[in-house]
């Protein structure tokens, strides 16, 4: 019964998170900027836009200019984040990478950081007045959100062991729409539960940011509007029957 | 109150940190407001006259057309994760610790309507997600505080993101114009700049008499005849500049400036009585129409008078358009010199000359002033000078130091891309809006304090006509005289030495010797 539960909720948040997310690019993809407006100094070509949203999703480029401790317990958790989710690349795999392999270690360590980064996030919200004052509750939400996804996940290793090949072999059913048995432990069910509901708020909240960056005009435009004329489409409009 | 005191420079005095974060002053703001327009300007930029039955429903609607027509309102009302880097980066906040003065917490007055009506946890769970409905409380709580911005992109250098509370308060403002709400300051000077050609309402008869009063002043300070030509057709260069700059102090200076630069460069050049003003006020109530037919205004004088080249005074919200907008707006620009920039800026016409070595100054000139540079807002973090980026902060600069001797500049995080705003710009350089400004100018005026206080700065120079008159309005209140503002090209006109004047000066000495000859000879 669990299984079959669990089976549909991932399909499920699969979907939304799939179609949600592409109508998002979608609309962001298709929505002009009518004007230029950069971010000044900004790079003159295209490949410079490149390398500076490089710099923004590799490194929090302006972030770090912004604020150190911030930016410190954002990166920890981004960075650690990654590693996570590139450890559990073996649950879906037969044949694992050897790149994966090697890298099952480090994800445990990086579970540890991420939730002790997402904890001082946590904790700023709270403790520092001006972002105390611009928080809502999806915003502490979302940080127990993903601290209960990332303790959850701990505990299975080193609380109560959970018998993951068994959960690895439920999961390539999945991926071949055949459901199998899903083990009943109750911090596994919690971590996928948790995991699911984070897909499926994802195309609908600030998560978003993921993929917005990457349509944000103020960073992803090149400087070159002496020398490239640049017009939307409904702007274009206006300019009909005008004698230039 | 600090004192210019030069002898004091071993020992400085800690003025304190211009970015020092103020504690919370929860409604510290709330009752800063900006008069209302006249009905007959509302609609004359084409807005109802005053506030409209069903403003609700065209705020929500106008709100929805925003978001398909412009991707950044979109995207920046979507994806703030609320990390609060921006918190602290608002001059307006740091100045009065109004916590809506915080860049995030002012897009979030629009973002939490927004939410409420365009997004699904908005629409069934407001409280989780901050959403609350249009009210008339909030539409009014928006003019308040969307008119404490002056659209200055701070915050965008340092959000993760690049979001832009410029675009979200342009954003409100022609939400605000669209149900009759708009303000006085800004679309009075629209509609003036609309039909009379200049932000100020100066007729083409009063600009040709102030244009020959200083002809005449330039005669008399240099003995050479500088023009100040205007509507002349088959001039080579159209220049654009601030009105204030026919007028103000020190605005004006900077004007004689360039017409001693373009004198010594031997070029004909022009003013326009039908595009008489560089700044363009559509930007700050986020107006595409109202821009555009100001814009269009200067692509048209160009065409009448058959100019070559356009090139902008100083002024920076107007280089802001200029620069990033005037293309779109109303070019293509094909029938002008594509061997220069369209358009080209002041500074970059002056630069290029002293690269070249065609301009010689007298430094000496300029030695009453100790010299620090306020980079614009809009021109550092909206705009670009040169051929590589970040040359709106080199070129400046370059000038300044080949005109004065004694250069310093202010606190590196209070300069270039991260320059405070002077207080007064983005439509908020009006006399009811004296305590926000004052309290926007204190971070740019404490770092000033700063280089007073380490170098002895006396003066701060700006290439910006609102900068100028405000700093000149605010500075009194900080411990300086209303004069220690400079426009970068009255650096420049007093240190230029001219060809003729030159002649003119050797002439004068040539005679001298002779009466001397003739004296001694009797
Ligand atoms: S820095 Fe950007 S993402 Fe962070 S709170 Fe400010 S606007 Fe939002
Ligand atoms: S654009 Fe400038 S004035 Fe407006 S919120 Fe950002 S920092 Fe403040």
């Amino acid at each position: 019964m669990i299984s079959i539960v669990y089976a549909l909720l991932f399909y499920v948040a699969s979907i939304l998170l799939v179609v949600g997310l592409g109508m998002k690019i979608w609309r962001y993809a298709t929505t002009p900027a009518p004007l230029k407006i950069p971010t000044m100094p900004a790079p003159l070509t295209k490949a410079g836009v490149g390398f500076r949203l490089f710099r923004e999703v590799a490194f929090f480029e302006s972030l770090f200019k912004s604020n150190k401790w911030i930016w410190l317990f954002g990166y920890i958790f981004h960075v650690a984040l990654l590693v996570v989710l590139l450890r559990h690349l073996r649950y879906f795999q037969s044949d694992v990478w050897w790149w994966v392999k090697l890298i099952q270690p480090f994800g445990i360590y990086a579970g540890f950081a991420m939730v002790f980064a997402l904890s001082a996030l946590l904790a700023r919200r709270f403790l520092v007045e001006r972002i105390r004052y611009i928080s809502s509750p999806s915003d502490y939400l979302m940080l127990l959100l993903l601290i209960g996804i990332g303790a959850s996940g701990l505990a299975m290793k080193f609380v109560s062991h959970t018998d993951i090949i068994a959960v690895k072999i439920y999961m390539l059913g999945l991926m071949r729409f055949q459901i199998g048995d899903l083990p009943t432990h109750p911090a596994l069910l919690i971590h996928l539960a948790l995991v699911a509901l984070l897909m499926i708020i994802f195309p609908i909240s600030k998560l978003l940011h993921g993929v917005g960056i990457f349509f944000s005009p103020t960073r992803n435009q090149v400087d070159d509007s002496r020398t490239k004329r640049h017009i939307a489409p409904w702007a274009k409009k206006l300019e009909e029957g005008e004698d230039r | 109150m600090v004192e210019l005191d030069i002898s004091n420079k071993k020992n400085p005095k800690y003025v304190g940190d211009p970015l020092e974060i103020p504690k919370l002053a929860c409604g510290a703001m709330a009752d800063s407001q900006t008069f209302a327009a006249h009905p007959k300007h509302n609609t004359d930029l084409g807005f109802p006259p005053e506030l409209i039955d069903n403003w609700k429903e065209v705020a929500i609607a106008k709100i929805g057309e925003l978001g398909k027509k412009n991707r950044a309102f979109q995207v920046y009302l979507d994806i703030c994760v609320k990390c609060g880097a921006c918190t602290d980066k608002c001059h307006y906040f740091l100045g009065s610790g109004d916590p809506k003065n915080m860049p995030v917490a002012r897009q979030d007055l629009l973002r939490s309507v927004y939410r409420r009506y365009f997004t699904f946890a908005g629409k069934y769970f407001p409280w989780l997600v901050g959403a609350r409905d249009l009210t008339e409380e909030v539409l009014n709580e928006w003019y308040t505080y969307y008119h404490q911005c002056s659209q200055c992109r701070r915050c965008s250098v340092f959000c993760p993101y690049g979001i832009d509370t410029a675009e979200i308060s342009m954003a409100a403002r022609e939400i605000l114009d669209s149900v009759g709400k708009g303000q006085k300051y800004c679309n009075e000077i629209i509609a003036k700049a609309k039909t009379i050609g200049n932000n100020l309402g100066l007729n083409p008869k009063a600009l040709r008499a102030t244009l020959e009063d200083l002809e005449e002043d330039l005669e008399d300070e240099t003995g050479v005849k500088v023009r100040l030509p205007l509507d002349e057709k088959g001039a080579d260069i159209l220049l654009i500049t601030p009105s204030a700059d026919f007028f103000a102090e020190p605005h004006i200076d900077g004007l004689l400036g360039y017409a001693k630069v373009f004198h010594q460069a031997g070029v004909s050049w022009t003013i326009s009585s039908y595009a008489s003003e560089a700044a363009n006020f559509g930007m700050f109530i986020g107006s595409y129409e109202n821009m555009r037919e100001l814009s269009l205004r200067v692509r048209k004088a160009a065409k009448d008078l058959g100019v070559k080249r356009i090139v902008f005074g100083e002024c920076g919200h107007a280089w802001r358009v200029a620069y990033s907008f005037l293309n779109t707006l109303a070019g293509p620009f094909d029938f002008l010199d594509q061997n220069y920039p369209i358009p080209q800026h002041i500074m970059e016409f002056t630069h290029d000359l002293i690269q070249k070595g065609e301009l010689k100054f007298d430094k000496s000139k300029n030695d009453e002033f100790r010299v620090t540079f306020h980079d614009s807002c809009n021109v550092a973090r909206g705009s670009r000078m040169g051929d590589f980026p970040g040359g709106q902060f080199e070129l400046p600069r370059d000038v300044l130091k080949a005109c004065c001797n004694h250069y310093f500049d202010m606190d590196r995080d209070t300069i270039k891309e991260s320059t405070l705003c002077c207080g007064g710009g983005g439509g908020l350089l009006t006399d009811e809006l004296m305590d926000l400004r004052t309290k926007g100018a204190s971070p740019r005026m404490t770092a000033l304090q700063q280089v007073t206080e380490d170098h002895g700065v006396t003066h701060m120079a700006a290439i910006c006509a609102i900068c100028k008159t405000q700093f000149s309005k605010v500075m009194p209140k900080f411990g300086y005289e209303m004069d220690n503002i400079l426009s970068v090209h009255q650096l420049v006109s007093n240190a230029i030495i001219l060809d003729d004047q030159v002649l003119e000066e050797e002439k004068q000495k040539a005679a001298q010797a002779v009466q001397e000859a003739k004296a001694e000879a009797k």
